[in-house]
């Protein structure tokens, strides 16, 4: 299973998922309403390292972590 | 160094901390940022959540890119709540000659504004209200939508 982990404001619980890479995240994703907005504008971190494309392999044990914009400080 | 604190960092006691440990380094400069919540919109704070590991792998490229250059990046930030007059950020670079270091902390500053995984909450009334107008999308971002 792969763990997704919404960060920040994302009142998300985690999701565990058997899926094996983003475009199978980003379709289940894309149907859940609440999250619409969020796709749009959050970064995208396998492993805890950021990703920028979604021709990434996914293995069990992965963790995905989507993360809204920032403003540290 | 990266050092994340609950709540309001203590200023004077951080940049004399920092001074301290770089008394005997031989850097000509010390150019510090502070960080401070003002008035504003009638908050009564503000108030953040830190993603760590990622700011970890972050910082450790800045200090990277800084040893490049011969200089030290340090760098303090609040978890949780700050409320008005209170410091929730401390940039400092050290470096030996003082131009370097100006430069790098503003490129320092910019790239943390834009990049690192904080988010900024404002305090009203009781509530914590996410300060979306005020943020920034991390590069890249859209992937799945």
């Amino acid at each position: 299973m792969v763990r997704v982990e919404f960060l920040g404001p994302i009142q998300k619980k985690p999701l565990e998922l058997d899926i094996s890479n983003l475009n199978e995240l980003a379709k289940i994703l894309q149907e859940d309403k609440e999250m619409q907005p969020w796709l749009e504008n959050s970064a995208v971190a396998v492993n805890d390292t950021l990703v920028s494309s979604r021709d990434v392999a996914l293995k069990d044990g992965d963790r995905v972590a989507l993360l809204p914009p920032v403003c540290g400080g | 160094m990266l050092y994340l604190y609950d709540g309001p960092l203590n200023v004077p006691t951080i940049l004399k901390e920092w001074y301290e440990q770089e008394a005997k380094s031989n850097y000509g400069a010390y150019i510090p940022f502070v960080g401070t919540v003002r008035s504003e919109d009638n908050i009564d704070g503000l108030s953040f959540d830190i993603y760590e590991p990622i700011l970890r792998s972050w910082f450790e490229a800045w200090k990277q890119k800084a040893k490049a250059k011969g200089a030290v990046i340090k760098m303090a930030h609040s978890r949780g709540d700050v409320m008005l007059h209170e410091s929730s950020y401390i940039a400092a670079v050290f470096s030996p000659k003082r131009r370097v270091a100006l430069e790098f902390i503003d490129e320092f500053v910019e790239d943390f504004k834009a990049s690192a995984p904080i988010w900024k909450y404002d305090l009203k009334n009781g509530k914590r209200i996410y300060a979306l107008e005020r943020s920034t999308a991390i590069k890249g971002s859209g992937l799945l939508s």
